[in-house]
């Protein structure tokens, strides 16, 4: 099994200060605080509805908090235009719960179309090399001309996450990556989301309720809890606790 | 009632202001007039020769009593440029094409395709919604010319039938009866018929709501909403139109 790699860095990629959002009555982050490190993967725990996937698209400006300021590679998201904005988001890769690969195209098609639409100087060769070259660190070089309907829960994980990776992204940001998938498929995708960050030098939060995936992947762990990050630490200081909010989660993911 | 007339307002400022902002989406418009042309093809030739032929049935005994059955051609393409032809072909547009849109866009917004779309640093609005209004307001009106000549030509079909006229001679006496105003008022009328459908199916799917019902409500009400604007625009424009020719 393919090891996480060890991060000493702390120059911060992502800091998230007192963030707050609402939808309706209903609060979901209530002045929650975060740094992502430069280098590490940082795992996000929680329960359903506590606001993790929130977080994530606060990040990358597909929602706008209340309150607070999320600050990524040096830029505040809220306060970007949208040509920033846009330029911001060719730094940051995000890989979506069900993959939301475009189903009318290939998936060539599909890796090709985030270089199509912003690397106009690119030649038809470079794009190809390009897709070939994501498609083989996926290990999925055989699916190139299926579409996504053919393609089985845990090679439309990678594809996605392919078609993140095909923009160089220097952050990664995973919504659920092992949601749905066998134990077999989430360990080889635990082992793509530690190769994904030796090899192209990404920092990435991981959302997830998978504990296995959060010791596997996580350099550190943050748990959200009531809208604020309760814990924050590698995922035995995390865990050594009595907290009653806590506990439960542990059991029920190792007896599982 | 007025939050949703005013979304829809900042959903077609948005469209205007998308729609003059680079990048241009060239290469996707032609590919979306194809699908919007190609869709409607054959279920418009089928309606539109059918709709000759049984206009053309069915005025033909009311002109024998007057002794004036040779003003059938006038009659039929009157009838077809200025009202029929714009009208059967948005309405089957509506429901082929608006449909699409609708359930795509739905779909895609439900799948996260449309999230994707934008944090790849893709414009969503420009690439899917822009591109498609565009498609359907050029479409609709080549496909209005071409469906009142296939009526034309199902009118000349049941014509030939009863009496022996020359095509060129039915021609003829179409050309004669229709003006260069009924050409540019059908020309604007099937351009905003066009404009409506694509805008309401874009903004019913851009807007769809989550989950599969999400989908099919968007499919739906594009259709729904489609037609009966299609209606209401129909009314405003003969009324304009009759202005003009007073």
């Amino acid at each position: 099994m393919l090891q996480k790699a060890k991060t000493e860095n702390k120059k911060a990629v992502i800091t998230i200060r007192g963030i707050e959002k609402s939808f309706g009555d209903y609060q979901v982050l209530k002045s929650a605080d975060l740094d992502l490190y430069e280098g590490e993967n940082l795992v996000v725990l929680g329960r359903s509805g506590t606001g993790k996937s929130v977080l994530i698209k606060i990040i990358c400006g597909l929602l706008q908090q209340d309150s607070g300021t999320v600050e990524v590679l040096g830029s505040k998201v809220a306060t970007l235009s949208s040509k920033e904005l846009m330029a911001l988001r060719l730094r940051i890769g995000f890989s979506f719960q069900n993959s939301a690969l475009y189903d009318s195209m290939t998936v060539r098609e599909n890796l090709e179309f985030p270089l199509v639409r912003n690397k106009k100087k690119l030649t038809k060769g470079e794009i190809t090399k390009s897709v070939e070259t994501v498609l083989d660190a996926v290990g999925l070089s055989q699916t190139i001309n299926q579409m996504p309907s053919e393609l089985s829960g845990g090679q439309r994980k990678r594809i996605g996450i392919a078609r993140t990776l095909i923009l160089r992204p220097e952050v990664m940001l995973y919504d659920e990556p092992t949601a749905g998938l066998d134990p077999i498929t989430c360990i080889e995708i635990n082992n793509l989301i530690n190769e994904v960050q030796q090899r192209f030098k990404t920092s990435s939060i991981i959302i997830t309720h998978d504990l296995t995936c959060a010791k596997a992947v996580g350099n550190r762990i943050a748990m959200l809890l009531d809208g604020h990050f309760q814990r924050v630490g590698t995922f035995d200081e995390v865990f050594a606790t009595d907290d009653e909010r806590v506990t439960p989660f542990y059991d029920y993911n190792f007896i599982q | 009632m007025f939050l949703e007339l005013y979304r829809v307002h900042l959903f077609i400022m948005k469209f205007f202001r998308e729609a003059v902002s680079p990048p241009y989406e060239g290469k996707e418009i032609l590919k979306q007039c194809y699908q919007v042309g190609y869709k409607s093809l054959a279920l418009i030739s089928l309606t539109g020769f059918i709709t000759g032929i049984v206009f053309t049935k069915q005025s033909r005994p009311s002109l024998a009593e007057f002794g004036a059955t040779s003003w059938l051609p006038s009659l039929v393409g009157i009838a077809m440029l200025r009202t029929l032809a714009p009208l059967l072909t948005s309405l089957i547009s509506a429901g082929k094409v608006g449909s699409s849109i609708g359930a795509e866009l739905g779909s895609m917004k439900v799948t996260e395709q449309i999230d994707a779309m934008e944090v790849s640093a893709t414009n969503p609005f420009s690439y899917l919604v822009v591109t498609r209004v565009l498609a359907t307001s050029i479409t609709i009106p080549i496909l209005t010319f071409y469906t009142a000549l296939v009526a034309l030509l199902g009118a000349y079909v049941n014509v030939s039938m009863s009496e022996s006229t020359s095509f060129s001679a039915f021609v003829q006496a179409f050309l004669e009866s229709i003006t260069f105003l009924d050409i540019i008022a059908s020309t604007i009328k099937a351009l905003v018929f066009g404009f409506t459908i694509g805008m309401v199916g874009c903004y019913q799917g851009y807007n769809s709501s989550k989950g599969t019902e999400g989908v099919g409500k968007a499919a739906n009400s594009a259709v729904v909403v489609g037609m009966f604007l299609v209606f209401i625009e129909e009314v405003i424009a003969t009324q304009i139109t009759f202005l003009f020719r007073t």
